[in-house]
This record gives structure tokens, C-alpha cells and sequence, in this order.
């Protein structure tokens, strides 16, 4: 149905990375997550696709525990990350988030300096021991966000003074920056020409050499063409979850088969 | 009678609106396309009948005291005036007047009744022919705004151009009035700098402004520095600034980012309370509180300070600042929106981190902003001062001392026995001068601050 470029969905043999079992996710009374399982690979694309409103960007939010910060928000079931459950009360959210990145739909530059923007996460962390090796961090971070060339000159100069779409690699830049082992990334390319998002997706593929990546995208062709496995939701629930080859041409749901057929959204 | 003036404008100012509405929705009716809606139609009539002959009678009711005066005096016996100096011959004026208003004291002589008498004509004459020519204007403005009801007459345009007008006025009236007040100081600044030379007012270190306001009185000759003057108002601004800003900001952190819902709900009114309350009573405060506190606690320690000090002034008026600065902060902070506190917990911030790295920077116009508005307040705040602080100038910049500041100055030269030609008085004006050019150059300088944050982070 959808042509599949580099051969990029070809399933290799990898390792659960991130398990999720029964969660349920509650705004006040709002049940937006209901009884979701899951099983995320590491060095694997996973796309989230799905209707406006169906839990997509909740249910990335929970990996990270971004929904920690929504007061209403009340998150039930269990999460592990290698094994060990991120919702246990020994887990520091802080340090979670160190080792799960995030990229937001909206691009969402500190209003400091290109560089300072990457250099950020690296100076929390204390991943740099001098001058030099957070250059170094900084200039690696915003060659992988495929920004490099254009900014390398203008290091200095505010983030928030760049293009909607240099703003969002940057933002790419800034969340590599800190090495994480997962990366989720919420409709990443909303914000991108086509050149950028083709740029992006080429950044994406190569991450997954080192990590688990999941995106949420409301693009048919660019779940098909980076990911290699992809979980449907619809209203709340994950309908169907399988490999991405599998997902767009021989769904076994019907709710599937509309969606990415574009007859229901 | 000026009343019943207004009330006349008002009702042809109604008949305006009505005449032309109607008109142009029989024109409508009739079938023809009017350019502008009826309402704009009568809009514009109520408008053109309203606004001149508003202006009129404001102007009238400026120049008619004048002018009747005038005639009052031209009427006057010849020679009322001869060889008495003005301030004589406004005390005979004076007294007409109090005639004519019916306070009448002892027994006039025959030639001043008179004049009373007719200066209260003269009035009723003005009243009257101010009420005939307001209707009179008013019906020729209403014909003429009736005549201009057809079909391709530009009414919202009209209408929308007097009202501009209108916006414009009342913008400038602020502008101007300021204006006024400046020149009203200047005038009166250069006066004082006509007795006092500006370079003892400005470098000079002593300020005793008491000089013999009669002849037969004994006093010193005065001194005019205001250096000691000025450093008081800057000790205790500081002593001020160094109480709020620092609590105010902790207090606004506190309650934008880490503070419960439920503390929060609690808190803000209550800093909101402390902002509203009247700085008398904060004065109260200073003085039967706190002074009273410091001057046990450094006795206690062997340290005699004065009753009055600037530390109890300016720490009581920093309490006052406090809301200020903390609910400046709070808004700034808030305003930061919440995508760039997402995206720093994302990289594994903490909440302080994030805080000091990201929020605070990108609400610095704000807080900057409300932090210099905090400094004028403190500069100009006069009731904690004159019950706290003192009156005497001392040339000092230590905080236990009893000090003076600029706007306490003002107030004891302004109050009792003035004249407005010795330079005591006149240095009030001085004064203003030199702390309204304060408060001037440090609001330019918040502006430049702000701006200059706002290049960067737009
Ligand atoms: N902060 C919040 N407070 C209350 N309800 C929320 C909040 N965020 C999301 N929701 C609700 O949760 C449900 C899922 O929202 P979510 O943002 O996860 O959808 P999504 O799949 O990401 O949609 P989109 O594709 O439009 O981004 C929606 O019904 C939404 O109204
Ligand atoms: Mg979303």
C-alpha cells in the first residue's frame, strides 16, 4: 500500500526495552488511556499513529513521566524500562527523563544561545569535564540534528532567532545532547519542509543504532517509511500493534484498516 | 443655570440622534442605498451637536469670572486702587466677592455693596446668555447635521473621525497636564536657584532650611544642601530594597513553582491584602513596632541607637514592596510559557534548575520591571518616612542613624506659615524637581532594560 524506500522496516532481532502492562491514564475523570499493553524495542522505531484526541501524546508523556507535571493527571499500570519500574517511589523522575528524551510537537527553544541550548542538558548532567568536551558534545549533538552546517557560525546567536524548523532541530540537537537511550518524539516534523523532514527521519533512522525511538506521527508515509513497528490508538485504546509492514498492508482490525485507508480519523 | 445649560446641550444632543436616525431610515424606507447605517447617521449628528458646544461652555465657564471681574472694576469709583500695592487691592476684590456671595462681615462701605451687587448681576446676565447661546448653537448645528443626511454622506467615517478626535484628546490631556506640572516646578525651581545657588543645592552638605520668616524673628540664615537630603532617601530605599526584592522574589518563586495549589489559593489574596493597606498603617507599624524592637534588641547587644531610624523605616516599607515585587514576579514568571518548562524537565531538569535556568531568565523584563516601579515607589513614599524616619539631615549613610528623606522635606517646608517667595519654600520646589528628574531617569533606564531583554528573547 505505502512503498517502503531504504528498507528501513526490516525487523531485526532486538530486545524489549520498554514494557507497559495495563496502563490506565486519568485526567480528572477523563479516562484517556484505557488498559493499554505494550512491548517497545530497543534499536527500533515504534510510530503512534492515530486520530486527533486518541491518547498518542499521553501515552509518550508516560514514558517519560511528563504527565507528572499535569496536576489532574493520574497514571495507573506499569511502566519498565529495562526491567525496572519507572512509577516505583525510588525512581527520580529527574533522572528518568536523563535517560528518556523528548522532543515536543511545538519546537521549543530556551531563550538562550544555539549553543547553550545543546550545551544544557550536558551541564545539568555534568557530562563534560571541560571547555573543550562540551564543544565537543555541542557540536556532535547539532551535526546528528542535521543543523550543524547551518548554525555553526552563529553558535551565539538566540535560539528562538532561528526558523520554525531549524528551531525544531535544534530542539532534536538539544535532547541527543544528552545521550538518552530512548528518544520520543511528539510529531516531530509538524513544523518542517519537506527537505528538514527528510533530513529528520535520515537522523531518525540512524539513531536507532543506538536507541529506542518512538515517534508519534499523523503522517501515513513517514510512519511507513521510518518505523519498523507501529501501535494504532483509537479513543483511548491501542487497537493494534504489530510490524509496520504488517500494520499497512494486512491489518487484522478493521478500526486499522480505515484509519490508514483514511476513512476514519 | 449652568446646569440647566448642560441639560439643554444634552437633550439636543438626543434630538441629534433620533432626528437623523429617523431621517435616514425613511430614506431607507424610501428606497435609497445610504452609504453609512442609520445609527452611524445619528451618531454623527449627536456627535457634531455635542462636542463644540461642550468645548463652548467649558471655555465660557473658564473666561466668565474673568471677564465679569473686569466689568465689576471698570464700574468701580475712579481712584478705588490708587497707591495701594496688589496684594491691597486683591483684598478689596476679595472682599467684593465675599460680599456677593452673601458673607458679609462688619459694615461695608455703600460703594462696595454696590459693586457686590453688581457683580451678582453681571453673573445671572452671563448665566442667561450662556443658556441662549448654547441653544442657539445647538439648533444650528442640529439643522445643519439634519441637512447632511443623504444618501452618499460618509456618516461612520464622520462619526469614526470625531471619535478619533476624541481618543487623541484625551491621550494628550495626560501628556499635557504633566507638562504643566513640569513647568509649574521649573518656574519655580529657577526661582529658588535665583536666591540659592544650584551648585550649594547640589554640593552642599548641610540642609537646614529654617530661616526667619519675620523680621523681629530669631533664627539661623538656613542652609540649602541637599546632599543629606537625597542620601537619606537613598539609605532608606535601599535598606527598603534590600528587605523586598529578595523576599519578594522567594516569595514568587515559591508560590509559581513549588508551592501547592491549595498554599497558593491562600497566599495571593493575602499578599494581595498587604498591598492594599494604607501606608499610614504601615507607619503605625514602624513606629510603635518595629523602631521601638530595633532600639531593644541593639541595647541588649550594647549598641545605643536612635529612637527614629532609617532601618525601621526602610524595612517597614520594604515589608510594603514586598507584594509588589512578588506579585510583578509571579505574573512574569507565568507568563514563560509552558512549553519551555516541559522542554527543560524533559532533559532531566530538576524544578530548581529549571527554575534558575529557564524561567527566571526568560521573566526578567518583568521582574526588572516591577523591581524599578518598587524603586520609584520607595523614593516617593512619604507617609512611613515622616513617622519613621526623622527630619533632621544628617549627612550620614548609616542605617541606625535617624535620617531625613527627600519627600518628608517637602511635606514639613510646604506645611504652616508659608510664603512663596523665601527660599525655604521654594526649595520644596527644588526638591520635587530633583526627585521627579530621579524617578524620571530610573524609569527610562527600566524601559532601556526591558527592551533591551525583550530583543533577546522574542
Ligand atoms: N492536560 C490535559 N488535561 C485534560 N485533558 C487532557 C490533557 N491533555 C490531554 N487531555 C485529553 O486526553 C485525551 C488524549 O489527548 P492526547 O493529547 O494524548 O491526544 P493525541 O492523540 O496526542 O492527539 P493529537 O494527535 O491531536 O496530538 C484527549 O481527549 C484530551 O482532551
Ligand atoms: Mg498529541
Amino acid at each position: 500500500m505505502y512503498d517502503v524506500p531504504h528498507g528501513r522496516n526490516e525487523v531485526a532481532v532486538t530486545d524489549v526495552k520498554i514494557t507497559a502492562r495495563n496502563v490506565q491514564v486519568y485526567y480528572g475523570d477523563t479516562h484517556a488511556i484505557k488498559d493499554v499493553n505494550v512491548e517497545i524495542e530497543s534499536n527500533t522505531v515504534t510510530a503512534f499513529i492515530g486520530p486527533s484526541g486518541c491518547g498518542k501524546s499521553t501515552f509518550l508523556r508516560c514514558i517519560n513521566r511528563m504527565n507528572d507535571t499535569i496536576d489532574i493527571c493520574r497514571v495507573e499500570g506499569d511502566i519498565r524500562i529495562d526491567g525496572d519500574d519507572i512509577y516505583d517511589k525510588r525512581v527520580d523522575p529527574v533522572q528518568l527523563r536523563a535517560k528518556v528524551g523528548m522532543v515536543f510537537q511545538k519546537p521549543n527553544p530556551f531563550p538562550k544561545s544555539i549553543y547553550d541550548n545543546v550545551a544544557y542538558g550536558p551541564k545539568i548532567h555534568g557530562m563534560a569535564r571541560n571547555k573543550a568536551e562540551l564543544d565537543d558534545i555541542v557540536e556532535r549533538a547539532l551535526r546528528r540534528g542535521a543543523i550543524w552546517d547551518e548554525v555553526k557560525d552563529r553558535l551565539q546567536s538566540p535560539g528562538t532567532g532561528l526558523s520554525g524548523g531549524q528551531q525544531q532541530r535544534l530542539c532534536i540537537a538539544r535532547a541527543v545532547a544528552t545521550e538518552p537511550e530512548v528518544l520520543l518524539m511528539d510529531e516531530p516534523c509538524s513544523a518542517l519542509d519537506p527537505i528538514a523532514t527528510a533530513q529528520v527521519e535520515e537522523l531518525i533512522d540512524e539513531l536507532r543504532q543506538n536507541y529506542a525511538v518512538v515517534i508519534v506521527t499523523h503522517s501515513m508515509q513517514q510512519a511507513a517509511r521510518v518505523s519498523q513497528k507501529t501501535a494504532f490508538f483509537h479513543l483511548g485504546n491501542l487497537v493494534e500493534y504489530d510490524d509496520t509492514t504488517k500494520i499497512f498492508t494486512n491489518p487484522e482490525d478493521s478500526r486499522t484498516e480505515s484509519y490508514i485507508t483514511g476513512r476514519i480519523g | 443655570m449652568v446646569l440647566f445649560a448642560f441639560l439643554l446641550l444634552f437633550g439636543a444632543t438626543m434630538l441629534a440622534y433620533f432626528v437623523n436616525r429617523r431621517a435616514a431610515l425613511s430614506m431607507r424606507a424610501g428606497g435609497a442605498r445610504l452609504h453609512s447605517l442609520e445609527s452611524f447617521h445619528g451618531l454623527f449628528a449627536a456627535l457634531s451637536v455635542l462636542v463644540p458646544v461642550f468645548v463652548g461652555i467649558l471655555f465660557w465657564l473658564v473666561l466668565e469670572g474673568a471677564v465679569v471681574d473686569l466689568f465689576m472694576l471698570r464700574g468701580l469709583p475712579a481712584g478705588t486702587f490708587d497707591g495701594l500695592d496688589s496684594g491691597a487691592s486683591q483684598l478689596i476684590v476679595a472682599e467684593i466677592k465675599s460680599i456677593a456671595g452673601g458673607r458679609v462681615f462688619g459694615t461695608p462701605e455703600a460703594w462696595k455693596i454696590e459693586a457686590a451687587e453688581r457683580l451678582v448681576r453681571y453673573h445671572r446676565i452671563a448665566d442667561w446668555l450662556l443658556v441662549a447661546l448654547v441653544a442657539i448653537t445647538a439648533a444650528i448645528l442640529l439643522w445643519v447635521a439634519r441637512r447632511s443626511v443623504v444618501e452618499q454622506f460618509r456618516a461612520r467615517q464622520g462619526a469614526e473621525r470625531i471619535v478619533l478626535g476624541l481618543m487623541i484628546f484625551c491621550a494628550t490631556v495626560a501628556i499635557f497636564v504633566t507638562i504643566g506640572i513640569v513647568f509649574a516646578l521649573t518656574f519655580e525651581t529657577i526661582k529658588f536657584f535665583q536666591i540659592v545657588p544650584i551648585t550649594e543645592f547640589l554640593f552642599g552638605t548641610s540642609w537646614e532650611p529654617q530661616i526667619p520668616i519675620r523680621e523681629d524673628q530669631v533664627a539661623a540664615e538656613g542652609a540649602f544642601g541637599a546632599i543629606p537630603v537625597f542620601l537619606g532617601t537613598i539609605v532608606i530605599s535601599a535598606v527598603a530594597l534590600f528587605v523586598a526584592v529578595p523576599v519578594g522574589l522567594m516569595t514568587a518563586i515559591y508560590l509559581n513553582e513549588f508551592a501547592p495549589q491549595r498554599v497558593r489559593k491562600s497566599v495571593k489574596p493575602v499578599l494581595e491584602i498587604l498591598a492594599g493597606v494604607p501606608t499610614v498603617v504601615y507607619g503605625f507599624f514602624a513606629v510603635l513596632t518595629v523602631a521601638p524592637a530595633i532600639r531593644q534588641f541593639a541595647a541588649s547587644i550594647g549598641v545605643d541607637v536612635a529612637p527614629n531610624t532609617a532601618l525601621a523605616a526602610g524595612g517597614v516599607m520594604g515589608i510594603m514592596l514586598i507584594p509588589f515585587i512578588s506579585s510583578f514576579a509571579d505574573d512574569a514568571l507565568s507568563a514563560v510559557p509552558r512549553s519551555l518548562r516541559d522542554g527543560a524537565l524533559a532533559l532531566g531538569a530538576t524544578r530548581g534548575e529549571m527554575m534558575l535556568n529557564v524561567l527566571f531568565p526568560a521573566a526578567i523584563p518583568g521582574i526588572v520591571g516591577g523591581v524599578l516601579l518598587a524603586v520609584s515607589r520607595a523614593i516617593g513614599e512619604t507617609m512611613i518616612v515622616v513617622m519613621a524616619a526623622g527630619l533632621i539631615a544628617k549627612m550620614t549613610i548609616n542605617p541606625l542613624d535617624s535620617v531625613t528623606a527627600v519627600t518628608v522635606q517637602i511635606v514639613t517646608l510646604l506645611i504652616g506659615d508659608t510664603a512663596f517667595d523665601n527660599p525655604k519654600t521654594l526649595s520644596a520646589f527644588a526638591l520635587g524637581m530633583m526627585l521627579f528628574l530621579a524617578t524620571l531617569i530610573i524609569n527610562i533606564f527600566a524601559l532601556r532594560i526591558v527592551r533591551k531583554y525583550r530583543e533577546i528573547y522574542d
